[in-house]
């Protein structure tokens, strides 16, 4: 090509350039004054409940068998359209029932009062204050809320690479193996359904709190679990905290559990 | 240079179809995995991580192993291994890429993978991972290609390399140390759980990355005029010799504290690889077998009459290479999750889906490898004639 031809392309080029370099300038500075522009806000729920870390007590002394549980796990799974899949190799499992050697190992000795032996002991996602599958995610899908400290999940963010079930103690964590949807009973449109390859875990009902409800678990629960905050003086946990000798799992982690239990 | 990669014999193209095929068929499978989900593996609410991640922990190694020869020739000047230093960038790149691939089919999902780098957690060992790996890749692409073109051109590579190359030496040691944090940073995971976990991933890496290099070497001299060199192979062999030492040594302190402190959070993961635990012991057979094989191993490099014959040292090499990776491999990943939190054991066993595609992983990266290996000895030889 001859320089004088190579010459004006390059000035086409450079002028073409310029024309519609404003224009996109323009669009760009409108939108950076569009978004001072009224922003969009959550307005709380007046009948919200707040807490600045939110904790519960299980009484074990008041299960006595697989009976008093079943209702528990039920409406959590219902309301959060829990999938039952066959495969236990699969399982979704927010909430459930095991023994106190499972529950507490290393607290186990060979010889347990009968009452601790027998009793169904429930077991979750402990909310930790100091998470440490929050420190394991990569992509900050899983966090602790600040507001009120529980440690939830954005289904939409995990990319599925399960760092955070390696770092849990405490095995709260299921992951979506396949499809759930298909073995969703009846699904709850009030509540997201997952789809595979993400990991999910009980989330103390942060979307009932926020509608002024208590977790579904602790509602059916008949009294033996008791929600409330742990930061409240006053408040319902902290009382039962104060008159009984509870335990945490795995307590010696530092993980600082926020489900106390009562044996 | 590229060229090189696509002038090749019967041999070459046949093996390099070999090759594609299995990377298909682990393609095939992986595709049913996308449309599945991570159910046709054997992995389970337990145990979260598998053989995906056991092969990425032990190929991490690997990418790590080449700096071995990296090492001795910039830091030391050691002369000899000038002719294998690209052996070992290469052997790395294809390595990385291997790793990168796994940690790909072991996302739930993978389109999402870029959320690492959009919402970024700097606590997050994980992402560090991601770092460090990517810029290993980097670094000996650039480093091993340019050095081969100067080669090839007959002149000496370009001064800007120099900083670069002594980066990729701890750089290597980086990488490894970095994928050792993913695990024994984590509470309640008893069996990884030990502040020597990096240094044993490193002993190992040290051990399996050179003896496949020995055997590349030894392969390279059959099948091409380019001899990598005896003294090199040899050099190579007691870099081999130490770093299994030191691996076994690293394993026995490991055993010592576990079972004289006698903690059972730490215990019972080395019982149930070793001897079983509750009635389970798939992988009693493969441990055992893996410590026979590292022993042997070291038996063979160390003693100067086995080392020096090259058919015995090819067989050591590729005892320690599957030792190192049932260890590594099969038994570390397995291991540290049974049993699980809750203090049950539900075995792991990994699926045949799984193999395949971790086979298919595998090609892939050997199918890169030899490409790589092809234009190296390529250069090589042209200088040679």
């Amino acid at each position: 090509m001859d320089s004088s031809r190579r010459h004006v392309l390059q000035l086409l080029g450079l002028s073409s350039l310029a024309l519609t370099a404003r224009p996109v300038l323009n669009a760009f500075a409108k939108e950076a004054e569009h978004t001072e522009e009224p922003k969009a806000v959550i307005k709380p729920n007046k009948k919200a409940l707040t807490a600045k870390q939110w904790a519960m007590v299980i009484d074990t002394r008041k299960f006595e068998s697989a009976d008093d549980v079943e209702p528990l796990v039920e409406a959590c799974d219902t309301i959060h359209n829990v999938p039952h899949l066959k495969n236990k190799r699969h399982e979704i499992k927010w909430i459930w029932e095991t023994h106190y050697h499972n529950a507490f190992p290393g607290k186990a000795g060979q010889f347990l009062s009968e009452a601790v032996e027998h009793t169904p002991f429930i077991v979750m996602c402990n909310h930790c204050e100091n998470p440490p599958c929050v420190r394991a995610c990569p992509t900050k899908a899983t966090f602790k809320r600040e507001s009120d400290g529980i440690v939830l999940m954005d289904f939409h963010r995990c990319i599925g690479c399960r760092f955070c079930m390696a770092a849990c103690p405490f095995g709260a964590r299921s992951f979506n193996y396949r499809d759930p949807r298909p073995f969703i009973k009846e699904t709850n449109p009030k509540f997201p359904t997952r789809m595979k390859g993400v990991v999910e875990k009980c989330n103390f009902c942060a979307e009932r709190l926020a509608e002024g409800q208590l977790p579904a678990c602790v509602e059916v629960s008949e009294g033996k679990l008791t929600f409330g905050d742990l930061y409240d003086p006053e408040s319902e946990v902290r009382e039962l905290i104060r008159t009984h000798y509870t335990i945490r799992r795995k307590q010696v982690l530092g993980t600082e559990p926020s489900v106390y239990y009562i044996v | 240079m590229l060229e090189l990669a696509i002038k090749g014999g019967k041999k070459y193209y046949g093996w390099m179809t070999f090759l594609m095929v299995i990377v298909g068929v682990g393609f095939l499978f992986y595709l049913k995995q996308l449309d599945f989900g991570l159910g046709i593996t054997g992995l389970s609410r337990d145990t979260s991580w598998g053989f995906y991640i056991a092969n990425f922990t032990f190929l991490v190694g690997v990418a790590a192993g080449g700096v071995m020869v990296v090492l001795p020739y910039y830091l030391h000047d050691y002369k000899a291994f000038g002719r294998v230093t690209i052996l070992g960038e290469f052997l790395a790149i294809a390595s990385v890429i291997m790793c990168v691939t796994f940690i790909l089919v072991d996302l739930g999902q993978p389109m999402r993978i870029f959320n690492v780098f959009i919402y970024p957690s700097l606590r997050s060992v994980l992402f560090w991972d991601t770092i460090v790996l990517n810029g290993y890749l980097f670094l000996n692409i650039i480093i091993g290609w340019n050095v081969l073109e100067a080669e090839h051109n007959n002149i000496h590579y370009q001064a800007w390399l120099k900083p670069l190359i002594y980066l990729s030496i701890p750089w290597a040691v980086s990488i490894h140390t970095v994928t050792a944090y993913l695990y024994c940073g984590l509470p309640g995971r008893g069996f990884w759980m030990t502040a020597i976990l990096a240094p044993r991933f490193l002993s190992s890496a040290f051990a399996a990355g050179p003896a496949l290099l020995i055997l590349c070497c030894l392969i390279i001299r059959r099948v091409s005029s380019f001899d990598p060199g005896r003294e090199q192979i040899q050099s190579l062999a007691k870099i081999v010799a130490y770093a299994i030492c030191v691996n076994v040594f690293f394993f026995l302190c490991e055993v010592f504290v576990v079972f004289y402190s006698n903690i059972p959070e730490h215990m019972d993961h080395i019982k149930y690889l070793f001897i079983g635990l509750h009635g389970h012991g798939a992988y009693v057979p493969w441990m055992w077998t893996s410590m026979a094989f590292m022993l042997i191993g070291i038996i063979l490099t160390v003693n100067p009459i086995t080392r020096k014959n090259e058919g015995v040292l090819a067989v050591a090499c590729v005892l320690i290479f599957l030792g190192t990776w049932i260890d590594k491999g099969l038994g570390m990943i397995a291991g540290g999750f049974t049993p699980s939190p809750l203090h049950e054991v539900n075995e792991y066993i990994p699926s045949l889906p799984e193999i395949v595609i971790a086979l298919g992983v595998w090609a892939m990266g050997f199918l890169v490898l030899t490409a790589l290996f092809k234009i190296a000895v390529g250069v090589k030889e042209e200088l040679r004639d």
